[in-house]
């Protein structure tokens, strides 16, 4: 199991375009990826509860991948929150 | 005549008749069903179907609206295929065993009203996503798909609220204005009708549905955001003569779209646009400018609460650049002093604020502030045509002081294996009498120069700008204020830098002769102005000799 911690730098926080494109870059991994926020933990592949976190600038999420591919997984990923969120 | 009022979502006039939104809805009624492993069949079905008239909803937004806004499309596939929203409505179709339109009915509105009760006005926007697909699931079930609204002549369309897929579907040529009584400015309808130059005012109340009929005369004024039913002859009178300056305008921005900024003798000049912040970068592409010469920083830090983050300022400065592809973006770096209260940088008040701790010398001051602004600015400098203007400067030793932070960043970015481009241009405001007239010694150091003219007009005439009661002393057109902007352009050149104006006498035509016989390279205006200057110029001719 890998995790990181990210504080979210997007004006706009995680809406619904973002959201989609992490969901997508969930679902391009081999394992199984939650994310949380303020002690509520959801998957990180369902766009709905994903969205349903409500995540805004300036929150603290951390991100949780646990499989076969945690190890890359969790690179891809921190790349991807950089870069988009 | 009666007057509702609204939000006007996109500044334009419409004056027409109305057509009211008419959707064909399928009744959901709950019905008891004996096979739930069929229901799911023909809920997958259903959902195939969706899922195509979504990819086609996508293609057709794309060449209209743009990528960035025909994803709420691809978004709405994703919800199609949503874990949460599937697993609720097979669990209800199996162990309730109800019709597939009942358990998309009913678990759609339960996710509707989730993002509803959100805080953030954002999400809570995204409930008319989620009712709009799940509609278009239930039309799909009911076998017929779904009935569009069509229209057959161009008409003012107004509806309780309209779905975004519903906007898009409209014949955009027929649309003249969009009204809703509901609605929020963050709807994705509102951002689609901005980025299809539609007039648009939403929620103007229920109460309006009760009184508008086909065919009933009304103005929809984007600007105001007031929609006048059955107008009285003079208010008729104003719209249509508003309407025929619009119209005008807009002929002109059609024909001078695409052409160059050229005079009758051949002389170009770059014509780019002034902007404060990330939100007005479209109307920056629409305006039709050759770059940004002006893209004020401040903004950034008077809309937070606290300094922002290197990397908050990198994707603003990013998502610019971007958008601004092969085109020059200038960014000016912070510029505040004691006349923009910003709590967090505790600054002492000041007697004046104009002649005080501002601009670069602020930034001089607390450098910490300024590397993170220009650690975000090279960061994202390799993302487009960067171009770093400081302010307010009047000393050779201030100028140096900036390049030095600025060649201390790039080698902490390289230390940090960062990237950023080699070919960013320096540049400086020309705001001050003392920077025009050491303009020779300042031009070998930078790329470009920029006038600010605000500034430099009411530090040269030494009248405070803010002071309404000394408007007939300050003259932007004394001939010292033109002295220095010509001075400046003399040494800017002598020395292979280019020079620009961005205050705003750059956007003012009776002085746009004068600046080109100036040698001025660059004018920058807002971007209502650009193509009006573009008019301007193509009709100079230069080549007979004249002085202002």
């Amino acid at each position: 199991m890998k995790s990181f911690s990210y504080t979210i730098s997007d004006p706009l926080g995680v809406h619904a375009r973002p959201a989609g494109l992490l969901v997508k870059a969930v679902k391009g991994t081999r394992s199984s990826v939650t994310i949380e926020k303020d002690g509520k933990t959801v998957a990180a592949d369902r766009l709905l509860s994903v969205m349903g976190l409500g995540i805004r600038h300036g929150d603290l999420v951390t991100v949780h991948i646990d499989g076969e591919d945690e190890a890359d997984a969790c690179e891809t990923l921190k790349t991807f929150f950089e870069k988009n969120l | 005549m009666t007057k509702y009022t609204g939000k006007g979502v996109y500044g334009a006039i419409a004056l027409g008749r109305v057509a009211v939104y008419e959707r064909y809805r399928v009744p959901v009624k709950r019905d008891r069903i004996k096979h739930p492993g069929e229901e799911l069949a023909r809920l997958e079905k259903a959902k195939t179907q969706a899922s195509h008239q979504l990819e086609e909803l996508y293609e057709k937004a794309l060449v209209e609206v743009g990528e960035t806004n025909a994803q709420i499309f691809d978004i709405h596939r994703m919800l199609i295929d949503d874990e949460d929203f599937n697993e609720a409505v097979t669990e209800m179709i199996q162990g309730q065993c109800v019709n597939a339109e009942y358990a998309v009915s009913v678990t759609a509105d339960n996710f509707a009203r989730m993002f509803e009760a959100m805080e953030d006005a954002y999400m809570q926007g995204r409930a008319a996503d989620v009712r709009d697909v799940s509609n278009r699931i239930i039309a799909c079930l009911s076998n017929n798909g779904r009935t569009e609204f069509h229209l057959k002549e161009p008409a003012i369309i107004c509806a309780d609220d309209l779905a975004p897929s519903e906007t898009v579907t409209l014949d955009k040529d027929k649309v003249l204005a969009f009204v809703t009584a509901n609605g929020s400015y963050n709807s994705h309808t509102a951002i689609l009708a901005r980025n299809m130059s539609i007039p648009a005012i939403i929620g103007v109340g229920e109460k309006f549905l009760s009184d508008v009929k086909n065919g009933d005369l009304a103005i929809a004024d984007g600007f105001t955001g007031e929609f006048i039913l059955h107008p009285d002859g003079k208010t008729l009178e104003a719209a249509k003569k508003r309407l025929q300056t619009e119209l005008e305008k807009k002929e002109l921005l059609q024909k001078l779209k695409g052409k160059d900024n050229v005079t009758l003798d051949g002389r170009r000049i770059h014509i780019f646009a002034n902007i404060g912040s990330v939100d007005h970068i479209g109307s920056v592409l629409l305006s039709d400018a050759g770059g940004i010469g002006l893209f004020r920083s401040e903004f950034l830090y008077l809309e937070s609460h606290d300094f922002p983050s290197e990397d908050s300022q990198f994707k603003v400065y990013r998502r610019v650049l971007e958008s601004m592809p092969t085109k020059k973006v200038i960014i000016r770096t912070l510029d505040i002093g004691a006349d923009k209260q910003v709590d967090y940088f505790d600054l002492d008040k000041e007697d004046n604020p104009a002649l005080g701790l501002r601009a670069v010398r602020l930034c001089l001051t607390r450098p910490e502030i300024f590397k993170t602004q220009l650690r975000a600015l090279y960061r994202a400098s390799v993302f487009g045509k960067l171009g770093i203007m400081f302010p307010m400067i009047t000393d050779l030793s201030e100028l140096k002081e900036c390049l030095s932070l600025c060649e201390q960043v790039k080698r902490e970015l390289s230390f940090g294996g960062r990237k950023y481009a080699d070919d960013v241009e320096i540049g400086i405001m020309i705001e001050t009498p003392a920077a025009a007239l050491i303009s020779e010694k300042l031009a070998p150091l930078v790329d470009f120069f920029s006038v600010g003219t605000n500034d430099l007009t009411q530090y040269t005439l030494a009248c405070d700008r803010q002071n309404p009661r000394l408007e007939r002393f300050c003259d932007p057109h004394h001939e010292a204020v033109l002295r220095l902007i010509e001075l400046s352009a003399q040494n800017a050149h002598k020395h292979g830098a280019w020079i620009g104006i961005c205050g705003e006498l750059a956007a003012d035509t009776t002085l746009t002769e004068a600046f080109l016989r100036m040698g001025i390279d660059e004018l920058s205006v807002s971007p209502a102005f650009v193509l009006k200057i573009r008019d301007t110029v193509r009709k100079l001719d230069l080549s007979s000799e004249k002085t202002f």
